[in-house]
């Protein structure tokens, strides 16, 4: 099925030339790219890669053949840049099109796929995604991608481009943080009174359901209020507009997962392991410490887990009101129609919110190594 | 010696322990028998004040456990339940130095003291030491719980239906290993649980609750021969009830001269085994035997003469 | 619970009569500004928004579903492993970036919307009906195997009825998804209530964001309430 949609993806425009950054660009096909001699390496090596792809039980042939395809589409682009660029004119900008898209989600699923299947420890996905990193890095800062469209705006904003990845993870760390801060010991108390947990619980979860450009809508007024009115609160940047909105709005979104999983993940100690802490003499403090903490930890990581690529995603949206991050750049290509400054706030962001998750797995699978109790 | 001093625990306006009042000699097997809502575990965790005592007192070699502090208290008496309460988290060896480092007592110490245990339960230090309860058997789990509860030498150990979860044939070498090892350790314990069969076997002492209130406390002997109440009756079982007192009289004590055919059985055998060799092997006698030396015979008209002897 | 009647009042009065809260709004809006959001009626909005919602969720569970039978089928298991990883991944995906890229794909207006929240609905409903497929007590299926159904028979009358709590929810987390990302929708110019909070935001008019923020609102928790509510009712009914 892979090697089916991969080769249906070769025939579909490859790359887009366009005049200038803002007008639609015409498709070009990968045997349009370059001379035939410069385009049939990347081609065989993307079509070799995806027919490694095939046998379903040969993982490691299927890993290579996915690495293969990657290397072949990284060729194609590096080959066909130049080649398209030369006598296009100055503000003429290349960026790759549907079928290379198609071609890299295909060849990545592959590689997913054929990890998956080869279930590696946790420590070996960690170097791993660090491999996967540091080769997308190389790649990216290569000379032979610099004039793709896409770079060309980062080229353009580098500056920018860092302060507002700084503002982003400040966004989604900081809030976090904060909701960690204020949902852990809410967590304990939910989970020491049922009738706490009865009432905190459907509050927020009834918080969660609200929309999020709402949310970040109310939280305007609201902050706009309290820095007009509670004094010095406008001296540390609560106001109606900006990152203090955007940060609040995201705090309230976290606080059902991390509240939620404390309960169920202090909840998770078998009772009977309770009672024997409870009658060997432990105090409360340490039957905490030590048997209801590190029990739950995989479960409150977990829920950590899931503000944290919530709130990566969620923080786009702080670009609409003024409150910084990549949204910034997706707003600013949406309000422009500039195809590659979109692309420049969306693709950091996905890669962002899946490094996340990828790195939250393994520090949850790290701390569950105790085997299942058999009962 | 532990004096339980007309202990009572009312819940709203129910009485759940009724001013039970007993005392437990050193170095013996408490086992207290009742149906569900007996207040039989409530008495139990009243003596570790896991439930506090609404009237009444326990005393531990002459000092009341009211005095300490509940926690402080409880490291000082071993606790053993029902599914065992391991720690998931925590690998075998470390589940049964769980007081002791409660207790702060050095690693070496503690170390030689786990090992000491697992030996004592047959379970290979070595091998054993380190996995996680999750990797051991059913039986396995109940006797490092045990172990666990052992751990500091407490002075007392308490435990609540501890071979509940097991299977039945498990369960019988679960109540061997327990008589053994309280044999060769001395341990005073306390034992709650449903079975009377179970109290019968390991109890040098049976309390009986009924409804919060102590009915009989006894040997197993007397509560068999002399139930104090149709309570207790029905508990022990009629039809059973000769049985089961064979079952606790030695052969040693019938035992007369002359000599029989057949397989022989052990002066510590009991006559309940006897019936059934004589019975299984159509025999009216089966000879007795001590490392080698004959010793003479049992008959089954002694043995039958012994059972109408108490119905 | 007496608060549903009235948050629905509340709506109802917000959509269809808007005027009434002039006073209520006007402190916010800016000096000389318009309160009430006047450049498209509310009730369009709301129906354009509904409708996009509606008709993405439906696609979505259509589709979802279709694919969760498949996969839960013996001879569709060999894709299962390759789903889950498809569906934990696109899970990682934040929907405002899937709407963002539809954009260079599909242009702008409301197919690109409805593209994003599509795809994206389709996850947690495939999850939610892959799970529910597959962790059928055994002693049912078997019992059903047992009378003598046939294929066909099985899944209509046995699996899918048993695993429609489940699939419901996961049709409940999609469509709550949906409802917020239709209102990003309108940076990309659909036609969604997005659009009054977003008139707000660039002319600085804290009264549009509110009100459009409190119909959005408003509607999420009604829908989300609403939908636990019929899960509950099949949930008691299976005595799930």
């Amino acid at each position: 099925m892979f090697c089916l949609l991969g080769l249906a993806a070769l025939l579909a425009p490859f790359m887009t030339l366009a005049a200038n950054r803002i007008v639609a660009g015409e498709g070009i096909t990968v045997w349009q790219l370059a001379d035939t001699a410069s385009v049939l390496p990347g081609v065989l090596a993307v079509m070799a890669g995806l027919a490694l792809g095939v046998p379903a039980g040969v993982t490691r042939l299927r890993l290579g053949g996915s690495i293969l395809g990657l290397a072949g589409l990284l060729w194609l682009l590096q080959q066909g840049t130049p080649a398209l660029l030369e006598g296009a004119g100055d503000y003429a900008r290349v960026s790759p099109a549907l079928g290379f898209w198609c071609l890299l989600v295909v060849l990545l699923l592959l590689m997913a796929d054929a990890l998956a299947a080869m279930a590696p420890g946790p420590l070996t996905r960690g170097a791993l995604l660090a491999g996967i990193m540091g080769a997308l890095l190389v790649v990216l800062s290569s000379d032979g991608l610099a004039e793709l469209s896409v770079l060309k705006e980062y080229a353009a904003r580098r500056d920018a481009f860092g302060r507002e990845l700084v503002r982003h993870l400040g966004l989604a760390f900081g809030s976090l943080g904060a909701a960690a801060v204020i949902g852990f010991p809410l967590g304990m108390l939910c989970h020491r009174r049922a009738e706490l947990r009865s009432a905190v619980l459907p509050v927020l979860s009834f918080l969660q359901t609200i929309p999020s450009l709402a949310m970040f809508g109310l939280m305007i007024p609201v902050l706009g209020w309290v820095g007009n009115t509670v004094p010095g609160a406008r001296s540390i940047g609560i106001a109606g507009i900006g990152f203090a909105p955007a940060f609040m709005a995201l705090v309230l979104y976290s606080l059902l997962p991390v509240v939620g999983n404390t309960v169920a993940g202090l909840g998770a100690t078998p009772p009977a392991a309770l009672e024997a802490a409870r009658g060997m003499g432990m105090t409360p403090r340490q039957r905490l410490l030590r048997v209801e903490l590190p029990l739950g930890l995989p479960i409150i990581l977990t829920g950590l887990r899931i503000v944290l690529v919530q709130n990566i995603g969620l923080a786009v949206i702080a670009g609409l009101i003024g409150g910084g991050g990549f949204g910034t750049f997706v707003f600013q290509g949406l309000n422009q129609t500039a195809t590659d400054l979109i692309l420049l706030g969306a693709l950091p962001t996905v890669v962002l919110a899946i490094t996340a998750a990828i790195v939250m797995d393994i520090l949850v699978e790290l701390t569950r190594r105790t085997p299942e109790v058999s009962r | 010696m532990i004096e339980i001093d007309s202990i009572t625990k009312v819940y709203g306006d129910e009485t759940a322990v009724d001013a039970v009042s007993m005392t437990v000699q050193t170095g013996t097997i408490t086992v207290i028998v009742g149906t569900s809502g007996s207040g039989k575990t409530t008495l139990l965790r009243m003596i570790n004040r896991l439930e506090e005592p609404t009237s009444g007192e326990v005393r531990i070699k002459g000092q009341s456990t009211l005095a300490v502090k509940p926690h402080i208290l409880r490291r000082r008496i071993g606790y053993a339940i029902q599914g065992h309460g391991l720690f998931p988290h925590h690998t075998v060896a470390r589940n049964i130095g769980a007081v002791p480092e409660l207790l702060n007592w050095s690693r070496d110490k503690t170390e030689a003291r786990v090992d000491e245990l697992l030996d004592l339960f047959s379970m290979e230090p070595a091998q054993f030491r380190d996995r996680y309860p999750g990797e051991l058997s059913g039986g396995q789990q109940q006797r490092v719980g045990v172990a666990r509860a052992l751990a500091s030498r407490p002075d007392l150990l308490l435990m609540d239906e501890p071979f509940g979860a097991l299977d039945p044939i498990i369960r019988t070498r679960a109540q061997e290993d327990l008589r053994r090892i309280q044999r060769q350790l001395g341990s005073t314990i306390m034992l709650v649980t449903h079975d009377m069969e179970e109290a019968i076997r390991l109890g040098d002492r049976v309390a009986v609750m009924d409804a919060g209130k102590l009915v009989q406390h006894g040997t197993p002997a007397e509560i068999i021969t002399q139930p104090a109440t149709d309570f207790v009756a029905d508990m022990v079982g009629d039809v059973e009830r000769p049985l089961r007192l064979l079952s606790l009289i030695p052969l040693s004590d019938l035992v007369e001269d002359g000599t029989a055919d057949g397989a022989p059985l052990s002066p510590a055998d009991s006559l309940r085994d006897a019936l059934s060799a004589c019975l299984w092997t159509g025999r009216s006698a089966v000879p007795v035997v001590e490392d080698g030396a004959p010793l003479g015979r049992v008959t089954l008209d002694a043995i039958r003469a012994r059972a109408r002897a108490h119905t | 619970m007496i608060l549903r009647p009235l948050l629905i009042a509340l709506l109802l009065a917000l959509v269809l009569r808007p005027e009434w809260f002039t006073p209520v709004f006007a402190p916010l809006a800016p000096e000389g500004g318009p309160v009430i959001y006047q450049r498209a009626s509310l009730l369009s909005l709301s129906l354009s928004h509904l409708g996009l919602v509606a008709a993405a969720s439906l696609a979505a569970t259509v589709v979802a579903v279709t694919l969760a039978i498949l996969v839960t089928r013996p001879a569709g298991a060999a894709f299962r492993p390759l789903s889950r990883t498809i569906t934990n991944m696109g899970q990682t995906f934040p929907p405002v970036a899937v709407l963002a890229l539809a954009v260079p794909a599909l242009g702008f207006g409301a197919g690109p919307t409805l593209v994003a929240l599509f795809l994206y609905g389709l996850l947690p409903i495939f999850e939610n009906a892959t799970t529910a497929l597959s962790t059928l007590p055994p002693a049912t299926m078997e019992a059903a195997r047992g009378i003598g159904l046939s294929r066909w028979q099985r899944l209509v009358r046995v699996e899918l009825p048993l695993a429609l709590p489940v699939t419901l929810t996961g049709i409940r987390l999609s469509v709550v998804i949906a409802l917020g990302t239709a209102t990003i929708g309108s940076t990309v110019a659909a036609r969604t209530l997005g659009e009054v909070i977003i008139a707000g935001l660039l002319t600085n008019n804290t009264a549009y964001v509110l009100q459009g923020g409190l119909i959005v609102g408003l509607f999420a928790v009604l829908i989300y309430d609403a939908l636990v509510q019929i899960e509950r009712r099949l949930a008691a009914r299976i005595g799930a």
